[in-house]
């Protein structure tokens, strides 16, 4: 099983939600996150003049899934995610040792 | 003769009346997403300061100067001219003339800020600032002479609207829905989640607005005397009524909510708000109670019609407010002013049908003219921002703040 | 003779001008960073309880009783002694003496209440108390009793201060100035980044600003006559022209700001305040347009300058009513208020040079005073909190709370 974290424009969250739904991944956490990578950050607008804001508002968006299932992932994150424009946000993926659902106590990819 | 309890009375009206627009603000900000809140309340915040100069330079005199016709007030009073501190006995013999003129002033500010909830989340703030200064000039204007300046058609033909049932919530009601069928729907609307962002909010501004329309309605009796009294109470009445009704409705659906409570004592507010002089306690039940079952459902039709006008400005205002302006035909009663009339359970169908018409001409004019500008201002320079303005939300794109 | 229209709206006016002090605690709160916005909402509170008791105890006396060579109140009046329900006719004929007393205690509580803007983030808790009761104590009493007072010299100079500019909001803005350059700028100052960390409490704050100054001006006609309603009048349409114009201002340079257009309606508010009682609506525009200008470039200059008087009480308080004085040298009309003058523009040069020099006068005492007593407490016991406090924020520091 592999942890898919994905960082991706607010703006994105609606679209992803329903396009991995639609693939039968429909379990998710979302976190409302601030960060930067090249875009830097964004100048906004003070009384008089301006300042910057140096971290971005983000969503973060976490999945476990099997491991033959991480490539159909990524594919939908991507194809919705992507604007082209820098911001678009990264995935990342690390290794998940074990599953447990609190309810029944199952463990493995039956319990995902 | 001026009376200094009368012109206490209506300065703070006035005061209550002005709060009322920044209020309704954070009653809509309140409601929208969070990417767009400030710019709710940028709206409604510059449409107080824009309505207070064009009220100073023209409104006043379009809507109470000389009558022309019984359609338009003449240009005499352009700039405030001839317009001091003695009283104009044909509005209001007993406080300035200023005091009245900035009692108005609060209404015609007030108006504009209610369309701003068809249209949220997508409106370019230049076109925004546009199409409200040619509203006030072109529909609140003209209606205000109407129904409440001297020799004004309406006024003339016997319609009452004590505090601006007609004037205030019937124009912003059916204009919102016009600009609304206009600008079209949001991005993802029918589809993605628009949670409000501020409940919180949304409640604090409900209390002003409660707060303050006891100026709104116990204001426009000019004087501090029983009808202001009168007014005063049943303002009260009907807004508990009418959010008690809206608690039941929503808590038969699922649960009462803080969102529906405050919702339905706003529509109770409105649809009071012609009657006010007119009708006593009793009937402020009824009118507040009815108000929210209509209000409720007009919601509930636009939804299935798939309309986006936001944050039902036409159902809460607009058909609050022809309610309460029918209902006063229904219900007003001369033994509360004598110089208002009687209505349908006071033995006079009449005033029934008179309401009718100046429901129904007032409701016709905004929604027609407000179509046609907000068509006009669409081709010129362009009601909506772009998809990707959109997307990022007005806060940023807009006016480059966050919260 | 009391008048009961009057008194009521007198004692209305002074709930309004009451309610403002703990608005200047949320205009400004939301401005600053997270961690500092509860201190910054506390201090303002402290000083409505604080000043409230200093005003009964020793204040009122010291700024309104017999004068001492017209410098300052003799004792006479300390703890309210001989300040009863009868009128005082030397300073209000129609209304009870305990009515213009807490009036005028509203005032002297906002006052102090505006200095919080030049040292938000930094302060120690205590010694901000200790300065803004010396503070008000030994300037803001005795420069109320100059202008005020029947037997203040600069009254008797004839300089003219309606409802506050010399004594609210110069006295404020030089003061801010003289204690921001001895506290010294936040650390990470022009570094880091310091974001408002809520725009909606500013806008609450500034909107119940707005609401309030109907009383703080139209209140200071102590009558509810054509006077208030002229005073009414141009309060709003300084608002509005200062907010429009801010607005202007800013999107010229990037785009038009919810924080901008709320600071332009303050600002433009601060200049009508001296001349509130003695011009007309259309010179009221005038001035609040100009206002925003004014205060906009010496944002900018200060700016420049790399002062950090943290919130510009000195370019929006300080210079928006030092215009505002002056400008009352230039538009008051006796048509307006017999009991004021006539402006240059009305062919009385005189009055502008009168109001130049208090407007200076007024401006470096503040700034000297405040200066010195800045420096005597910072070596007492240190006006600033310690490095660490100062980067955890003062909420926790100083208040140990947190949002």
């Amino acid at each position: 099983m592999k942890k898919i974290e994905a960082i991706i424009r607010s703006e994105k969250l609606e679209d992803l939600r329903e396009a991995l739904d639609a693939q039968g991944f429909g379990a998710m956490t979302i976190t409302e996150v601030k960060g930067r990578g090249s875009q830097k950050g964004i100048t906004l607008e003070w009384r008089v003049g301006e300042y910057r804001v140096e971290f971005i508002p983000k969503i973060k968006v976490e999945l476990v899934v099997d491991d033959r299932a991480v490539d159909n992932v990524i594919g939908v994150i991507t194809s919705v995610c992507s604007t082209g424009k820098i911001g678009d946000g990264k995935i990342f993926i690390s290794p998940v040792e074990e599953v447990i659902r609190i309810r029944t106590k199952e463990k493995g990819p039956g319990a995902l | 003769m001026i009376n200094t309890g009368d012109t206490a009375w209506v300065l703070i009206s006035t005061a209550l009346v002005i709060l009322m627009t920044p209020a309704v603000g954070f009653f809509y900000g309140g409601m929208v997403r969070k990417k767009s809140i400030l710019s709710t309340i940028m709206m409604c915040f510059a449409a107080l300061f824009l309505i207070s100069i064009q009220w100073v330079l023209i409104g006043y005199t379009l809507a109470f100067g000389p009558t022309k016709g019984g359609l338009i007030g003449g240009l005499n009073w352009l700039g405030l001219l001839g317009v001091g501190q003695a009283p104009n006995v044909d509005y209001a013999a007993t406080i300035p003339a200023l005091c009245f003129m900035m009692f108005q002033a609060a209404f015609a500010i007030v108006t504009p800020s209610l369309i701003v909830g068809a249209f949220v989340e997508r409106i370019k703030f230049g076109a925004f600032l546009i199409f409200t200064g040619l509203w006030a000039t072109f529909v609140y204007d003209p209606v205000a002479h109407w129904v409440w300046g001297v020799g004004g058609w309406l006024r003339a033909m016997g319609a009452l609207d004590f505090a601006g049932g007609t004037v205030v919530h019937v124009t912003a009601g059916f204009s919102a829905l016009a600009i609304a069928l206009v600008i079209g729907k949001r991005i993802g609307y029918g589809k993605d989640n628009m949670e409000p962002s501020n409940i919180p909010l949304v409640v604090l501004g409900a209390v002003l607005l409660w707060f303050g329309w006891f100026g709104f309605n116990g204001g426009s009796a000019l004087a501090a005397n029983g009808l202001a009294v009168s007014a005063f109470v049943v303002t009260n009445t009907a807004a508990a009524a009418a959010a008690l009704v809206w608690m039941l409705l929503s808590w038969l659906h699922r649960r009462p909510s803080v969102l529906g409570v405050a919702t339905g004592a706003v529509v109770g507010l409105v649809a009071i708000t012609p009657a006010s002089g007119f009708v006593g306690p009793l009937s402020a039940i009824a009118i507040g109670g009815i108000a929210s079952l209509i209000s409720y459902y007009m919601i509930v039709l636009r939804m299935r019609f798939r309309i986006d006008e936001s944050l039902d400005a036409f159902a809460c205002h607009g058909m609050g407010g022809a309610w309460g302006a029918i209902a006063t035909g229904i219900f007003a009663n001369k033994a509360i002013n004598p110089a208002g009339a009687n209505g349908l359970l006071f033995g006079n169908p009449g005033l029934l049908w008179t309401q009718f018409v100046a429901v129904a001409t007032t409701a016709a004019f905004a929604f027609v003219v407000t179509y046609a500008l907000a068509t006009l201002i669409d081709l010129i320079v362009g009601l909506r921002v772009t998809a990707n303005e959109e997307l990022v939300g007005l806060d940023i794109s807009q006016h480059a703040e966050s919260v | 003779m009391i008048n009961s229209g009057d008194t009521a709206w007198v004692l209305i006016s002074t709930a309004l001008v009451i309610l403002m002090t703990p608005a200047v605690g949320f205009f400004y709160g939301g401005m600053v960073r997270k961690k500092n916005q509860l201190s910054t909402v506390m201090m303002c509170f402290a000083i409505l309880i604080v000043m409230s008791l200093q005003w009964y105890i020793l204040g009122f006396s010291l700024s309104f009783a017999p004068t001492f060579r017209g410098l300052i109140g003799r004792l006479d009046w300390v703890g309210l002694t001989g300040v009863g329900q009868l009128p005082n006719a030397a300073y209000a004929a129609t209304i009870p003496f305990l009515a213009f007393m807490v009036f005028q205690a509203a005032f002297a509580i906002i006052t102090p209440a505006l200095i919080v803007g030049a040292f938000v983030e930094r302060i120690r808790f205590s010694s901000f108390i200790l300065f803004s009761l010396l503070w008000t104590t030994l300037i803001y009493d005795p420069i109320a009793h100059w202008v005020w007072s029947t037997d203040g010299w600069l009254r008797a100079l004839g300089a003219l201060d309606f409802a506050g500019g010399l004594v609210v909001h110069i006295s404020a803005g030089f003061s801010a100035l003289a204690i921001a350059l001895v506290i010294g700028k936040r650390i990470g100052y022009g570094k880091d980044n310091m974001e408002p960390s809520n725009i909606p409490l500013v806008v609450l704050g500034a909107v119940l600003l707005w609401f309030g100054w109907f009383g703080f001006n139209g209140g200071s006609a102590l009558a509810a006559n054509g006077l208030a309603a002229s005073t009414f009048v141009v309060t709003n349409a300084a608002g509005a022209a200062g907010a429009a114009v801010w607005m202007i201002l800013s999107w010229m340079q990037r785009r038009p700001s919810v924080l901008g257009v709320a600071t332009g309606a303050v600002v433009g508010l601060a200049a009508i305040t001296p001349a509130s009682g003695y011009v007309s609506p259309a010179s009221a525009l005038i001035i609040g347009a100009v206002a925003s200008l004014i205060a906009y470039y010496m944002i900018w200059l200060r700016m420049k300058l790399r002062i950090d008087e943290s919130l510009d009480v000195f370019a929006c308080h300080g210079m928006g009513s030092f215009w505002g004085v002056l400008a009352l040298g230039l538009f008051a009309s006796k048509a307006v208020n017999p009991a004021g003058a006539n402006g240059w523009i009305f062919g009385n040069p005189d009055q502008f040079f009168i109001q130049l020099f208090a407007a200076v006068f007024i401006a470096a005492f503040s700034f000297m005073a405040t200066y010195f007593l800045a420096k005597v407490i910072d070596g007492l016991g240190g006006l600033r909190v310690k490095e660490n406090e100062e980067l955890v924020g003062l909420d926790i520091s100083q208040h140990a709370e947190s949002v």
